[in-house]
């Protein structure tokens, strides 16, 4: 077992995502079965390979510094369930 | 029980980019809220950042004024957090490969020099703004989000714990200030936020060789506010201790109204920040070549700027280097050099009259007034000896309210100094002949006789005698 009942609600909490009590064991089950998984990779040598930091064969993407005009305040809204001076309207950010 | 401080400054400053750091939004402060987003800094799914150019390169010079290692392979990573100023839920930042490692930055306190580290520096984007329904976040229903200022660049300087005391911290952030506005990267105006700065702090019994467990102070915007935060934490923190308590790492926030700090229970768990590559961004591969290009552009520091001073000027060290403290200083003063080659007494005016008026009003020297020419007109007229020292003072004030040159002043109040010989000559022909006791007394050696007659000469031509010239007809006729 590489995660607990207990990592599991952790890591619910810190993606705001409620699982139901009796789903609990089966998502343990499931994140173990995908850790396993990945755990074959550690099975390859990777002495003398440098870590991977993305896996284009690119670098150095950049733009220039110039500012151009971003999308209206009507579009950039078009998804917030609720509107307050222009802002999103957010609840209560502190319990 | 003494107990020993402990401070390590994280800074933010606020790249003076015309765009954001991930996409071409404009960085214009003021906007109303949410004109200046995209679907990337708004996190819409499926769009990608680009980097923008400029960021790495100021990040460059950053590192690099202050004794920093370029590091040649940069790459990004997500910091993961839920919290509403954060559109994607993450926040683009660096987490192992930070662009500039291991600087420093040389402080001054009560003449004592210290060398205080730095242990990276990194490239981020700063968050959006919430403004709450409420006076506060605690008794806010409800908050609305503005995203213009997400998604633009930052830089943060991580300092190693190397200061002990609130006026260290200070005098670090100042001079990290300084270095940062000669080096123009940022507006670094801490009232509006583009330099913000958090404290880590901890105390521990002195001679102790293992830190106490550190609390995190945020939301101190001015140098006082800084040194204020750190001294009530550290009061805390030993009266804590003191109590049979014990200090928990904890984020706390600084409420300047009533001057203390207040634990942030909401920010506790959420530091689980899950740090991963930024797929969407790739590598960013520094060579020897770009950053010596970005160190030949590098604008004079103030170190440099402060022997030119003294070099070329003549200026003492101490006068040299508060007039480089800052930036807009230091340009007032070789504005009112191109006026007046007498570089002490300009330097005597603004660190002596000058700052005294902008601690009184509370105003940075950049809304200061008078205008540096005509500072260095008023410096002239003096040496002229236009003006006694006193008189220049009177018109000093007046130049405060007024914006008039000091030329102009001088005829509308009627305060030249009166060094034609006759005029003066007639002053004194007058004075003696009302005093004729003096005389004796001066001649039998009383040297007071003296400072009697010129106060008499002084008070006869309402301060404009020039002194020097009163003094020496006053010994002739007495001779």
């Amino acid at each position: 077992m590489k995660v607990t009942t207990k990592d599991v609600a952790h890591i619910a909490q810190l993606s705001r995502l409620t699982i139901p009590q009796d789903e609990m064991e089966k998502f343990t089950e499931e994140f173990n079965q995908i850790l396993n998984y990945a755990d074959m990779l550690n099975e390859l040598d990777t002495k003398g390979v440098e870590p991977t930091a993305n896996v284009l064969p690119l670098s150095n993407v950049l733009r220039d510094d110039v500012a151009l005009e971003g999308v209206s305040l009507e579009e950039a809204l078009v998804n917030a369930p609720e509107v307050h001076d222009g802002g999103f309207k957010v609840p209560r950010v502190i319990e | 029980m003494k107990y020993t401080t402990v401070i390590g400054l994280e800074v933010h400053a606020e790249l003076k980019t015309q765009s954001k750091a991930f996409c071409s939004c404009s960085t214009k402060f003021g906007g109303e809220p949410n004109t200046h987003v995209c679907p990337v800094c708004l996190g819409m799914p499926g769009a990608l950042p680009v980097l923008n150019k400029q960021v790495v390169e100021f990040a460059m010079r950053a590192g690099l004024a202050l004794e920093c290692e370029i590091k040649k392979f940069n790459k990004f990573d997500r910091k993961n957090y839920f919290y509403p100023d954060l559109s994607k839920n993450y926040q683009i930042s660096q987490f192992d490969k930070p662009i500039c490692e291991g600087g420093h930055i040389d402080i001054e306190v009560e003449g004592e020099h210290k060398r205080i580290g730095i242990t990276r520096i990194h490239m981020e984007e700063d968050a959006g703004k919430l403004v709450h329904s409420g006076a506060t976040i605690k008794t806010s229903d409800s908050s609305a989000v503005d995203y213009n200022r997400a998604g633009v660049p930052l830089i943060e300087i991580v300092s190693e714990p190397d200061m002990r005391s609130s006026a260290e911290a200070r005098a670090y952030m100042e001079k990290l200030k300084a270095i940062l506005e000669y080096i123009d990267v940022s507006d670094c105006k801490m009232q509006e936020g583009s330099l913000r700065c958090d404290a880590n702090i901890s105390v521990m019994p002195e001679g102790a060789t293992e830190f106490g467990t550190r609390a995190e102070v945020k939301n101190m915007n001015s140098f006082r506010a800084l040194e204020r935060a750190i001294e009530y934490e550290v009061e805390r923190q030993i009266e804590l201790i003191e109590d049979g308590g014990t200090v928990v790492q904890e984020t706390r926030t600084w409420d300047d109204a009533k001057g203390i700090t207040l634990s942030m229970r909401s920010k506790e768990e959420a530091h689980d920040y899950r740090y991963f590559p930024e797929p969407d961004l790739v590598p960013v591969e520094i060579d020897d070549a770009w950053i010596e290009r970005v160190r030949t552009e590098l604008p004079e520091l103030p170190a440099a700027r402060k022997s030119r001073l003294m070099q070329e000027k003549g200026l003492s060290d101490y006068d040299a280097e508060n007039i480089v403290a800052t930036m807009a200083m230091a340009e007032y003063f070789d504005e009112a050099a191109q006026v007046s080659t007498d570089a002490k007494g300009i330097a005597n005016w603004m660190l002596g009259d000058v700052s005294a008026y902008l601690n009184t009003e509370g105003i940075e020297i950049e809304q200061f007034p008078i205008t540096p020419q005509n500072l260095g007109e008023l410096v002239n007229l003096i040496n002229k000896g236009v003006l006694s020292s006193k008189l220049a003072k009177k018109v000093f004030t007046e130049m405060l309210k007024s914006h008039k040159t000091p030329q102009v002043l001088v005829k509308e109040l009627g305060l030249e100094q009166i060094s034609d010989e006759g005029a003066i000559a007639k002053i004194v022909d007058e004075t003696l002949a009302e005093n004729p006791q003096s005389i004796v007394d001066y001649r039998a050696g009383k040297d007071r006789a003296l400072g009697f007659l010129v106060g008499q000469i002084m008070k006869k031509s309402r301060g404009k005698a020039n002194p020097e010239l009163v003094n020496k007809m006053l010994k002739e006729k007495m001779q």
